[in-house]
């Protein structure tokens, strides 16, 4: 039997030790390193090379989303007609309980449409955020045994809700038009509305990726952060109309929540009754701004931990 | 610990052959911490406690050095078993090559990126086979067309269709084997500049086992590392051309399959 004192006493016992070139005899093993160009196992690459890698990942994070989603309903027997079921029940738990049991719709022109697009567009931010806690914590396996930027997971689960969403528009323009909406040239508005906010949700999924990864407990407790920022965000109320009278630090507050102003826009593009008087002042550039700063920090505070992720 | 100091390269043998390193391990340390060790008492309670009481922590903190001072240089074409007892610290020296454990201190160079294939390196279970070769491809850097090339091969040598078509199932009803087949055929199937097999073959039958040990050999003579930790002396014999035998994380002895393993036969008794 072996035991600790005999091992450390006895040492190891080198037989015959590989060959190695006689200029490379003296060299340090660091030196060594260097001169046959090997690096430091694990190490993180730099920003520019990290967004290079994850490019040449592109067809893995589309197939990944793609793949994610087929098998998502596969335990169900109606299968993929979830996509669209889901979010059709969503509204219509809304509807009944706000517009027809406390009755929020007063005030609001065609509350239905009103409604129906700010649960679409805010589920689609909540379930970037839900997925991307889960993106590390939730795919360890996957991680763990093959090598690719670790940013392809959160962004390749933001995609899979993008997919979800655009389901969910073929239903809610079916509402929108079913609602008397007439189409005009604005609902083209939507689509760079859904682009900036899909910026906008890669970069949150990246954040609470890295956040998921290492707090485990943040999984429990993001669905009720989430129910409050939906509450806050104006889905089933306007906003405009609710601060009408309301002090000028809380309108401000309200109004320079990024949820709330994509689905501002979203509303904007669909609705004729939502008019640019109803939005915030420069709401537009407001969608840019959160999209590009947490876009673009997101990415960068979730490729600082590129090396932790998996380990341990 | 006469180990440490005595190798940070190993002694000048056969100079005539150009050698060109692709592992270098150097005086490494690995020590791992376990949260919440100490009690052992995994309620409600009992984290709460744990949380109250965050100053003195050390009480539920315990460090477990696993590697000390290993260090060794691996050669291109070589292929390197690892033997030892259960718990003497191969995987975690392997993980950490694969830069999966950060080390205590020491360093570990590398000629690229080396992949790691464990017994526990699942994949995603809810996909089929088929999507798991080419999530699997894509995400070790194929493009579209070399796994549409290589599709047919990886899945015939996987085996997994012999009994039927078994690879348009969901991999969650794969029995361990066939999913261990399946990973080291995703994963081999690209070359690797270094490549590390953790006990993965182990649940293979044999004719994958030969499968499995000629490829191998195809891949380090396209100039590739493999390492390969195994209790199966037999199948380190048949793959491997040098030894490192790792004993409560110090490495006692570095050499030539035949002499390393006869020590460690004598040393455990067989």
């Amino acid at each position: 039997m072996s035991t600790v004192s005999e091992t450390t006493h006895n040492g190891a016992v080198a037989v015959g030790a590989p060959p190695v070139p006689s200029d490379d005899a003296g060299l340090s093993p660091a030196q060594l390193a260097a001169k046959y160009g090997l690096t430091v196992s694990g190490a993180r690459p730099g920003l520019l090379e990290y967004t290079r890698l994850l490019w040449g990942r592109r067809h893995f994070i589309n197939e990944f989303a793609k793949a994610r989603t087929a098998a998502q309903y596969t335990q169900a027997r109606l299968g993929q007609l979830w996509q669209v079921m889901t979010p059709l029940l969503n509204a219509a738990v809304y509807y009944l309980i706000f517009g027809l049991l406390i009755g929020t719709s007063r005030g609001v022109d065609n509350f239905i449409a009103f409604l129906v697009t700010g649960v679409f567009i805010f589920t689609f931010t909540q379930s970037s955020v839900l997925a991307g806690v889960r993106a590390i914590s939730g795919n360890l396996g996957l991680i763990r045994a093959l090598h690719f930027p670790r940013a392809s997971m959160p962004i390749a689960f933001t995609l899979m809700q993008l997919q979800q969403l655009l389901m969910s528009m073929f239903v809610l323009i079916a509402i929108v038009l079913m609602t008397g909406e007439v189409p005009d040239a604005s609902w083209l508005l939507a689509i760079p509305a859904l682009a900036v906010q899909f910026v906008f949700n890669t970069g949150l999924a990246l954040i609470v990726a890295r956040l998921g990864s290492k707090m485990t407990d943040l999984a429990q407790l993001m669905p009720f952060l989430l129910r409050t920022w939906m509450y806050m965000s104006g889905v089933m109320y306007s906003i405009s109309k609710l601060t009408a009278t309301a002090p000028p630090a809380v309108r401000i507050f309200l109004d320079v929540n990024p949820a709330a102003i994509y689905i501002d826009l979203m509303r904007f593009s669909l609705i004729d009754s939502v008019t640019s008087a109803q939005m915030p002042n420069h709401v537009w550039a407001l969608a840019v701004v959160w999209a590009v700063l947490v876009g673009v920090g997101g990415y960068i505070y979730f490729w600082k931990a590129e090396e932790s992720y998996g380990r341990g | 610990m006469a180990v440490a100091e005595q190798q940070p390269l190993p002694p000048l043998a056969r100079p005539a052959e150009s050698r060109v390193p692709t592992v270098i391990v150097d005086d490494v340390h690995i020590v791992y911490t376990v949260y919440g060790a100490g009690t052992g008492k995994g309620s409600a309670t009992a984290a709460l406690s744990r949380m109250l009481s965050k100053k003195r922590r050390s009480t539920n903190v315990r460090r477990v050095h696993a590697v000390r001072g290993v260090s060794f240089t691996a050669y291109r074409g070589e292929a390197v078993g690892i033997i030892g007892s259960n718990g003497s610290g191969k995987s975690t020296l392997l993980k950490a090559i694969a830069g999966l454990l950060p080390v205590e201190s020491g360093k570990i160079y590398t000629d690229g990126q080396p992949s790691l294939l464990g017994v526990n390196a699942a994949m995603m279970n809810d996909l089929t086979g088929a999507t798991n070769v080419v999530l699997g491809g894509l995400a070790m850097g194929m493009t579209r067309e070399e796994i549409r090339a290589r599709y047919k091969g990886i899945v015939d040598f996987s085996g997994i269709n012999e009994k039927g078509d078994f690879i348009s199932l969901p991999m969650r009803t794969y029995s361990s084997g066939m999913s261990a087949r399946l990973r080291f055929s995703i994963a081999a199937a690209k070359n690797h500049d270094v490549l590390m097999i953790d006990e993965a073959l182990a649940t293979g039958d044999r004719a994958f086992q030969r499968r499995s040990e000629a490829r191998i050999q195809e891949l380090r003579k396209e100039a590739g590392t493999v390492f390969l930790v195994s209790h199966n002396n037999k199948s380190i014999r048949d793959t491997c051309d040098r030894v490192v035998w790792v004993e409560h994380g110090v490495m006692r002895m570095d050499g030539p399959t035949e002499e390393v393993l006869t020590a460690y036969e004598e040393h455990t008794g067989k």
